[in-house]
Parts: C-alpha cells; structure tokens; sequence
C-alpha cells in the first residue's frame, strides 16, 4: 500500500540526508572534487533489499536531488545524479544476478558511484587526465562498499517493514 | 545474509588491481616541467613550473580562478565559483597530477618538459 510507504521513505530520506552532511564534513575533496564516502548508500540498498527495485530508484533520486538542493550546488547535484544513478543500476542488475551477496552488490555500487563521477568529471572538462584519480577513488569506494554491505546485512535482518 | 565466496574473490580483485594501479602510478610518477591550464577543453595557457607566477584564468562565463605557481607547485589560490572545491585541492607538481574547477570548467594539468617542446604555445 503506498500510504505505508510514505513514512518509510521520509525516514529513509532523512536518514541519507544526516548521512550526506557527516559525509560532507569529513575532508576527502583534496584530491578529486565531490569525491564521497558515499554512507548514503546505505539508505539505497536497504530499500533495494526490504521495499524493492523502484523503491530503491526512486529513494535514490529523491535524496540525491534533496542533499544536492540542501547542502550542494546545481553542480555537485549534476555529479552526485551521474555517480548515484549509474550505482543505484548496477546494484539493481547485481542483485538480480544472484551471485553477490549483499556485501557484493554494495561493493560494485560503490566503485559505479565512483566511475561515474569520473566519467562526468571527464566529460565536463574534456579531458582523460582525470581518470589518473580513479585507483585512489576505488579503494575508498571498495572500502566503503564493503562496511555498508555488512551494515546493511545486519539492519535487513532486523527492521521489520 | 551470509557472504558468498563470489564476494570476496570480486572485492580482493577489485582491491588488488586499484592497490597496483596506485602503486604502479607513486612509482612512475616523474616530475612535470610545464603546468598546462585548459578552459572547457581549449588549451588557453601554459606556464613553466620553475617560475613563481600568479594567473587569473577567466572563462566564458564570468568564471574567475587565480592560479599559483609557487617553489615548484600549482596550487588554485581562489575561485568564484560555487563550491570552490578547486582551492581545497592538495598543490601539485608530479606529471599527471590536475586541479579541476568544475563549474568553470577549468582543468590544470603538469606536463612534462619535453611534450611541451612539440606542441605550440597558445598565448
């Protein structure tokens, strides 16, 4: 029914929003602009996993467009749609493929978040030089992917929706 | 949910080739000559690293950044764009290494000597 699912997806919103400002205020931007821990993902996958694949979709647009509104720019939010976007689709297709487990499927949307802001970054400056950012970027991106996986797996079991 | 082996082989590979690539990239990474700015693609200045200068890089629209070529280092002084993300980016001076200004669309690169003796100058 929809009418229950709105206030889970205001409490999911403004869980990632919290999320994104303690984001935004560990310093990570010294070496490639916008570059995230990407917590807000947490949100993502666990509406991938309890509510379901439009959901997730949804939730991700929403908080990207509302944290971009809130606390960034036109530009960081035309950054945060290509990483998160292009994460929020690979997350769908991984899960569908039964192979990862939640671990897995977090880990690869977080190193797409992060090919995709290089991606854009590229495209707005015209240049491949920034792709020299993209190890670094992936070892956070792994990093992180892996914690939110096994944090995720661990609230699934336990929030009752 | 119990973590697959599928998991940990995609994790410790996508770990190892970014850690090799790092390594590989700190190894090789060779000192530049030549720090080369570039405005929405378009080369539009190169300066010597050797040199201490002050550049005010100007864009289409109305983008300031003020660059600083300071002991060997390009750093981004100031912007007036939104974020200013470019003046929190570290100084540089390896070849390879950039500072980005994305709403100015600005892109400063080090380069090193000998590429630049091919190109022309754009002054």
């Amino acid at each position: 029914m929809f009418s229950k699912k709105i206030p889970m997806y205001g409490l999911m919103i403004a869980l990632a929003m919290i999320l994104s400002y303690v984001e935004s205020i560990i310093p990570m931007h010294f070496a490639v602009p916008g570059m995230k821990l990407g917590l807000a993902n947490i949100v993502v996958i666990i509406a991938l996993y309890k509510l379901g694949t439009k959901d997730a979709f949804i939730l991700s647009i929403f908080r990207i467009v509302l944290v971009g509104l809130t606390f960034g720019n036109l530009y960081s939010m035309v950054y945060s749609l290509a990483g998160g976007l292009l994460s929020c689709l690979v997350m769908i297709l991984s899960k569908r493929m039964k192979s990862f487990s939640m671990v897995g499927v977090s880990v690869l949307g977080g190193i797409s978040h992060n090919i995709g802001q290089i991606l854009v970054a590229m495209f707005v400056v015209n240049s491949t030089n920034l792709i020299y950012y993209l190890p670094v970027l992936l070892i956070s991106g792994i990093v992180t992917g892996i914690l939110i996986g096994l944090l995720g797996a661990e609230l699934v079991k336990r929030i009752k929706i | 949910m119990a973590l697959k082996r599928n998991d940990i082989i995609l994790t410790a590979v996508l770990l190892i080739i970014a850690v090799a690539a790092v390594a590989f990239m700190t190894i090789n990474r060779t000192n530049g000559g030549n720090v080369v700015v570039s405005v929405d693609g378009k080369e539009y200045k190169s300066l010597p690293l050797n040199k201490d200068t002050t550049l005010e890089i100007e864009n289409l629209d109305g983008g300031i950044n003020t660059l600083v070529i300071e002991d060997g280092y390009v750093h981004m002084e100031d912007a007036n764009c939104p974020d200013k993300l470019c003046t929190y980016q570290k100084a540089i001076h390896y070849k390879g290494e950039t500072i980005v200004c994305l709403p100015n669309k600005v892109l400063v690169t080090v380069e090193s000597d000998e590429e630049k003796q091919l190109d022309a100058v754009a002054d």
